[in-house]
């Protein structure tokens, strides 16, 4: 047990120095766009050290199909800069904060070459051991319906016309229910104060009606059963 | 009078049961190492599956609905069976469950025929799988119970 614990805390602390180093980098998995939208990638780090103002971010892209990456944008003693000879000329802005660790980019006008893999590099000295993350651009012509909507509105629609069709049966019976008994109060109600009688009469009982309206039926029901048992 | 009833229960439960294989099994179309079905499209090489995803496309989305409101209207009809076999009078019919039996195998039928029509061109070892068959073969099932509820009477 205390051979255990001490094998623990070994680990532990082992690992926890090398944390406290690494750089973790976050961007999105896979991005989706329409031809000629324009659409932000975003970048952001966690370092276990302040952010210093050395602080720098680098994008590459690699186009799918190609095997090598180029790099299109890079910020580094505060200010950043971007692709100028490349295919990303005249439509990468730095739309970032590196004061909040923010490193997105906006890819203006995208075309149907603009698919591939942007990978975003981070450091933060002295925190500068990480490993950068990759986002995937696909351009379509039309934004494809996702796995699943189609499927989960059917069901829904179905299923929410069966709900809507038992309210509407009850609430059927309910009204007809309440114009019988409006039916009957009217008959025993006196001819002159007919109306009036029946009307006063209406308000109240609404309340207690359904009640007994249902222990009513119940009990027919229980006396029907003893009946046919017998 | 107990008979009957043990009976029509056991079918409606086996009916339930193929409905259930049949939209989960994936085994609409095989052939050689492919298997394809509703959800998966699964490739065995070496001995080892690769599964992705089935496509995007709009129709095997209809047909998965489909698949699904028939299971669950199945269980549907199943549970006011046995609500209705307490709370129906004598002599009465077991109208709700008829129609969400009928109903569940309309959507059996109308899930299959899509998925007959719609079925990408085969190469040349695949043909359709068993829970291909057994969606078709629990559509005329279904409908037979329902039409056996829609008769039956509640008797003592």
């Amino acid at each position: 047990m205390l051979t255990i614990l001490a094998l623990a805390s070994v680990v532990l602390l082992g690992i926890v120095p090398q944390q406290s180093e690494a750089i973790v980098i976050y961007t999105g998995w896979e991005r989706h766009a329409l031809v000629g939208s324009d659409i932000r990638l975003s970048c952001s780090f966690f370092s276990w050290r302040w952010t210093s103002d050395d602080v720098t971010f680098s994008w590459s892209y690699r186009a799918d199909g190609a095997r090598d990456a180029i790099s299109i944008f890079h910020y580094t003693g505060g200010a950043p800069y971007l692709d100028n000879k490349g295919p990303f000329r005249d439509r990468l802005e730095f739309v970032g904060n590196p004061g909040r660790r923010d490193g997105s980019i906006l890819l203006k006008n995208l075309d149907y070459g603009d698919n591939g893999t942007f990978t975003c590099d981070a450091k933060n000295p002295p925190d500068i051991v990480g490993r950068a993350s990759s986002v995937r651009l696909l351009v379509f012509e039309k934004v494809p319906i996702q796995a699943g909507v189609i499927t989960g509105s059917i069901i829904g629609a179905v299923l929410g016309l069966l709900l809507l069709i038992v309210v509407i049966y009850y609430l059927m019976r309910f009204l007809v229910a309440r114009r019988v008994f409006n039916l009957s109060v009217s008959k025993h109600g006196k001819k002159g104060k007919g109306k009036e009688g029946s009307q006063q009469r209406q308000a109240s009982p609404l309340v207690v009606d359904p009640s007994k309206l249902k222990a009513a039926a119940s009990e027919k029901k229980k006396q029907e059963s003893r009946k046919d048992k017998k | 009078m107990l008979l009957i009833l043990l009976g029509v229960l056991i079918f409606h439960l086996i009916i339930l049961v193929l409905l259930f294989v049949s939209t989960i099994a994936n085994a609409w179309t095989v052939g050689g190492t492919k298997s394809t079905d509703l959800w998966y499209s699964c490739l065995t090489t070496n001995g080892a599956y690769h599964c992705s995803s089935a496509s995007n496309e709009d129709w095997i989305q209809a047909v998965q609905a489909l698949m699904v409101l028939s299971v669950l209207f199945c269980l549907f009809s199943l549970f006011f069976f046995m609500c209705q076999l307490f709370t129906l009078v004598k002599g009465g019919r077991f109208f709700f469950t008829a129609v969400f039996q009928i109903l569940a195998s309309l959507f059996v039928m109308c899930g299959a025929i899509i998925y007959t029509v719609m079925s990408p061109d085969r190469e040349g070892d695949a043909a359709f799988g068993f829970a291909y068959v057994l969606a078709w073969l629990s559509f005329p099932l279904c409908l037979v119970s329902g039409l056996i509820y829609i008769v039956l009477r509640k008797r003592e």
